[in-house]
């Protein structure tokens, strides 16, 4: 067919007409006959002993239906965790419980306690106010390294220790590792704290219970990206109602970044409620509790060590890390430290050796889980930074270093586990200094010298495993779930289709990519395709959308329908030309007899499934419709190179980004414009993190930042036009589009290339700091050069000596 | 938040120390109180009401005198919970001294928190809050004992506190202000 639709074309978003025109329909647009409005009543403490709750004020105020505490749920369970982790000493994680409502203690700023049910939202609110919790303060436990140190204040009173587990990849390496860096010809060290992110999706969470007393069955309208693991989740774990009899529906979702991946006590409560009420109860998140409830990102702080040989090559690398749970442990929290950033810790580099230790660490904070990247972020941050700190320390270019050290043979076994099956790291980071014009670097230089400002450029460059699998291997490595995808494909009698996926559009534009796919294979214009996402009654049980996973996972899952429905459809062709099945050809909707003139088009041969009159009945079933699970055998990896380029003010201390380039792999494009979008968000997100973006606990674990007033969201003003290039490929291997993912890219590799450009600048200026904790206010690259000045360029123990990096995100915002 | 400070006030210190302990003096000299009942001996309980930042509300909780070592010093410490607006609690160590003149010295501590709402969206402008607050609350105080000012004249009338209130409002609004707009990028 004529490339103005299919696989590698660029159609504009079909679910844009509605979010563009005001006509999507999101989770809080959707309101049922007698619905009831939910409040929740949260800690305003960090950790406190919960002693009693005076309701009665509160259930006798106007409109007030009924005001629910954790003893309402007695005989429910808690949220589950959806991955269970091992420590290096063979004992499993600690996991307490995570009550729907708060049971005996308060764990953190915004911990739900009760909730009001009322006629209107005005009366909940109200009502909510006079709920009196009586609440014990005790100490809070903020700072990871001192939640484990003895003698700790715990956030659990039934676990030994604040500690979650203490995880190592690769055990038998360890030794090794020791020893390589102790006959290092260099060593390079490094600590490092990867700040606290908000997710702030546009879309605050909303939730929407229902209960149909005549069927006994529930529904939860919710902002989910994966509304089979709720259903799984909440059903079997939370409220003990079996599936049959439970369904969840995610309409459109205005953003979810991860943080609409896991399972909240919000969503439990709704559907509770409505069945115990026996009307619809909804609950609509403010934003001020979004900041305190929605789950957090990143949060780890590392120490990092990577030895070179006499000739630079890198020979072994080692971390430690302390990570923060939170409060509970969100559904996939566990394994975001671990399987996602442990395995990850080789990046682009052929090093032989690699150790990495992580400590999970209970804090009175929000839970913490996965945010765009989860894991591979903190990861490449890493790596990016040190492998920056050992090129200035060794006098040599950090281009030239990385290159030296990239892996240029694949497969590649790693040393932390994993295997990549293909790449080309030099290729990206030939096209990255050729789009950002780095031969021009050193004029553009003088320029801003010349305008008392310091220009630096600064390079990243990043590995990332995506679409997270087999589901075997997953298992083994603690996850609870399987990580396959599923596609129905259902061909109608006319010949259009409505493809029923697992995976979940919230802002990817999966009804354009899917149906690209769809109308290549069969030859159909896409609008004859419908894609189907987000209600458990109409698609197949499906993992949802998540770690870059639905093109690679969830589109091959629909490449297999489509192949089985094609595979039927020519079956059918062949009994209607009289012709042998094998010399059928699909192609632009005709179904064709190799070397003949006969043809038959796409429309009779769905009518004959469906009005079998003219039909092969003794060889083939009648109808049209298939279903296919895809378990892919490996994770895919995109990689890429980035580059920053930023202009510092010496007098204050102030970073602009003049330029951004990415030029990324990830092997075959089904929209490159879709994937140019996808990159631009992910960039915004990950130099928001390094520039601006800062979740602030203070030491008695008040949340500080909790509005847009003080947690500083990127703007488009504040970013430079990107320049973005996918023309390096490599196709995945093993998966039947030869696609890698692209939603997590821009996030990961942007943050160390953004501290590097900036590190680069003040050195050139003469200012001789090594590392500054990001987000780079101007507050912080102030004092570091100050700091640096003081110290007439030794080595640097002012600039880390600064409040951010004493090992957790406390200090001024 | 902590802070300290001094003032010599012209009065002999057994009749500073007894203001100290009066209510109605207290009810006159903590901004924004509206209420203020019981005893030195048993504590106080108090309304206050009070704009933080973008927060207002109205402040619900006890004063206690703790530490007393008559006529020398003692401990004011509150807790006041604002609804949804969270909580603020905060201490003043004071201590009296002999100054030349027949005159006293008063030095004070001050400590201040804040938690729920008020830490999410005032934490900025906190420190400049309490500062005023303590200022405004030992200025007063220093115009009652030394009989100056609206507080002495009319005698703690029970007026006086909203009145008091209304310019502690006032006062308040242009430190946020300045405070938060800039704050964009930090």
């Amino acid at each position: 067919m004529p490339k103005d639709g299919g696989i590698g074309t660029s159609p504009k978003r079909r679910e844009d007409i509605r979010f563009l025109s005001g006509t999507g329909r999101y989770t809080d647009d959707i309101n049922l006959h007698g619905q009831a409005h939910a409040v929740f009543v949260r800690s305003d403490v960090a950790h406190g002993r919960l002693n009693g709750i005076d309701t009665e004020a509160a259930a006798a105020m106007p409109g007030v239906i009924r005001v629910f505490t954790a003893r309402d749920f007695e005989g429910c369970g808690g949220v589950p965790c959806g991955w269970q982790i091992t420590s290096r000493d063979g004992s499993v994680m600690q996991e307490p419980k995570h009550p729907i409502l708060a049971e005996g203690k308060v764990r953190h700023v915004g911990d739900p306690i009760a909730v009001v049910v009322a006629e209107t939202l005005a009366q909940a609110r109200d009502a909510a106010e006079a709920v009196m919790p009586d609440i014990e303060e005790l100490p809070a436990v903020v700072d990871m390294k001192a939640a484990v140190a003895e003698g700790s204040e715990k956030v659990h009173d039934d676990l030994t220790s604040n500690l979650c587990y203490d995880w190592g990849l690769v055990e038998d390496n360890r030794e090794a590792v020791d020893r390589a860096i102790k006959d290092a010809a260099h060593v390079t060290t490094l600590e490092l704290v990867n700040n606290r992110m908000v997710a702030n999706p546009m879309e605050p969470r909303v939730a929407v219970g229902d209960y149909a007393a005549h069927s006994d069955e529930s529904t939860l309208y919710t902002t989910s990206q994966n509304p089979h693991v709720i259903r799984l989740l909440m059903g079997a774990f939370v409220l003990n109602i079996p599936e049959h009899k439970l369904r969840v529906v995610a309409p459109d979702v205005g953003g979810g970044f991860g943080t609409k991946i896991f399972h909240y006590a919000e969503e439990a409560f709704c559907t509770f409620a409505a069945r115990a009420l026996k009307r619809p109860v909804k609950w609509t998140s403010t934003r001020s509790e979004a900041f305190m409830s929605d789950a957090h990102g990143r949060d780890h702080v590392t120490k990092i060590e990577l030895a070179l040989d006499a000739e630079n090559n890198f020979t072994a690398l080692r971390t430690e890390t302390y990570a923060n749970m939170g409060a509970y442990l969100s559904t996939f929290a566990p394994s975001v430290p671990t399987w996602l950033h442990g395995t990850l810790m080789a990046g682009n580099y052929k090093t032989p050796l690699v150790y990495v230790n992580v400590k999970a660490v209970f804090t009175n904070t929000v839970p913490v889980d996965a945010y765009r990247g989860a894991g591979r972020p903190e990861a490449t941050y890493q790596l990016e930074r040190i492998v920056d700190k050992a090129a200035r320390e060794l006098g040599v270019s950090p281009i030239e270093l990385r290159r030296q050290n990239f892996i240029t043979e694949f497969p590649y076994q790693t040393p932390v586990a994993v295997e990549y099956d293909t790449g080309d790291y030099h290729a990206t980071m030939d096209k990255l200094l050729e789009i950002t014009d780095h031969a021009g670097f050193e004029a553009r230089a003088e320029e801003s010298k010349r305008n008392g400002k310091l220009r630096g450029f600064g390079i990243a460059h990043y590995i990332e495993a995506c679409g997270i699998a087999p589901s075997n291997l997953v298992g083994q490595l603690g996850a609870r779930a399987g990580l396959y995808e599923s596609a129905t494909v259902r061909v109608n009698a006319t010949g259009s289709l409505s493809v029923m996926t697992g995976s979940h559009s919230h802002g990817q534009g999966h009804e354009t990519t899917f149906a690209q796919v769809v109308a290549e294979m069969i030859g159909i214009d896409a609008d004859q395709i419908d894609i189907v996402h987000g209600d458990t009654a109409r698609t197949p049980m499906g993992m949802g959308t998540y770690g870059s996973r639905s093109i690679a996972v969830g589109g091959s899952a629909v490449v297999r329908a489509a192949e089985k429905v094609i595979n039927k459809a020519k079956k059918i062709a062949a009994h209607l030309m009289e012709a042998s099945e094998g010399d059928i050809e699909l192609k632009d909707g005709q179904f064709t007899v190799a070397g003949t003139d006969k043809s038959v088009a796409w429309g009779d041969v769905t009518l004959a499934a469906y009005v079998p009159h003219n039909y092969p009945l003794e060889e083939i079933e009648p109808g049209l419709e298939e279903t296919a699970f895809y378990d892919p055998a490996n994770f895919t990896y995109p990689s890429g190179g980035y580059g920053c380029e930023v202009e510092v003010d010496p007098e204050t201390g102030h970073v602009e980004v003049l330029g951004f380039a990415a030029a990324d792999d990830f092997g075959n494009v089904v929209n490159p414009m879709i994937v140019e979008g996808q990159v631009h968000g992910g960039l915004a997100q990950g130099i928001g993190q390094a520039l601006w973006e800062n979740c602030v606990y203070d030491a008695d674990g008040q949340l500080l930042s909790a509005s847009y007033m003080d947690y500083a969201m990127p703007r488009s003003t504040d970013l430079p036009m990107f320049k973005v290039d996918h023309s390096c490929v490599t196709p995945c291997t093993h998966n039947p589009l030869g696609v890698k993912g692209c939603g997590e890219a821009g996030a990961i590799g942007s943050p160390p290339a953004v501290v590097n450009a900036v590190l680069d600048a003040l050195n050139r200026g003469g200012h001789a700091v090594d590392h500054i904790d990001m987000p780079l206010s101007p507050a912080r690259v102030w004092a570091a050069m100050e700091a640096a000045r003081a110290n007439m360029g030794a080595a640097q123990p002012a600039a880390r000596a600064q409040e951010t990096a004493g090992g957790r995100s406390v200090g001024t915002p | 938040m902590e802070l300290s400070g001094q003032r010599t006030i012209d009065a002999p210190r057994e009749q500073v120390w007894e203001a100290l302990l009066d209510r109605e003096v207290l009810k006159e000299c903590v901004p924004g109180c509206t209420e203020m009942s019981g005893s030195a001996e048993e504590g106080f309980e108090a309304t206050v009401v009070q704009k933080v930042g973008p927060v207002k509300a109205t402040f619900k909780g006890d004063v206690r005198l703790e530490n007393v070592e008559r006529p020398d010093s003692l401990t004011l410490t509150g807790e006041g919970k604002g609804g949804a607006a969270g909580f603020a609690k905060g201490g003043a160590d004071c201590r009296l001294s002999d100054a030349e003149g027949g005159k006293t010295r008063l030095e004070y501590e001050v400590e201040a928190k804040v938690g729920g709402k008020l830490a999410q969206l005032g934490s900025r402008v906190i420190d400049g809050f309490a500062k005023k607050m303590a200022d405004q609350f030992f200025e007063r105080f220093q115009d009652r004992v030394e009989g100056r000012g609206k507080a002495a004249a009319t005698g703690g009338a029970g007026g006086m506190a909203q009145e008091s209130a209304a310019p502690a409002d006032a006062d308040a609004a242009p430190t946020p202000r300045k405070w938060f707009w800039p704050g964009r990028v930090e």
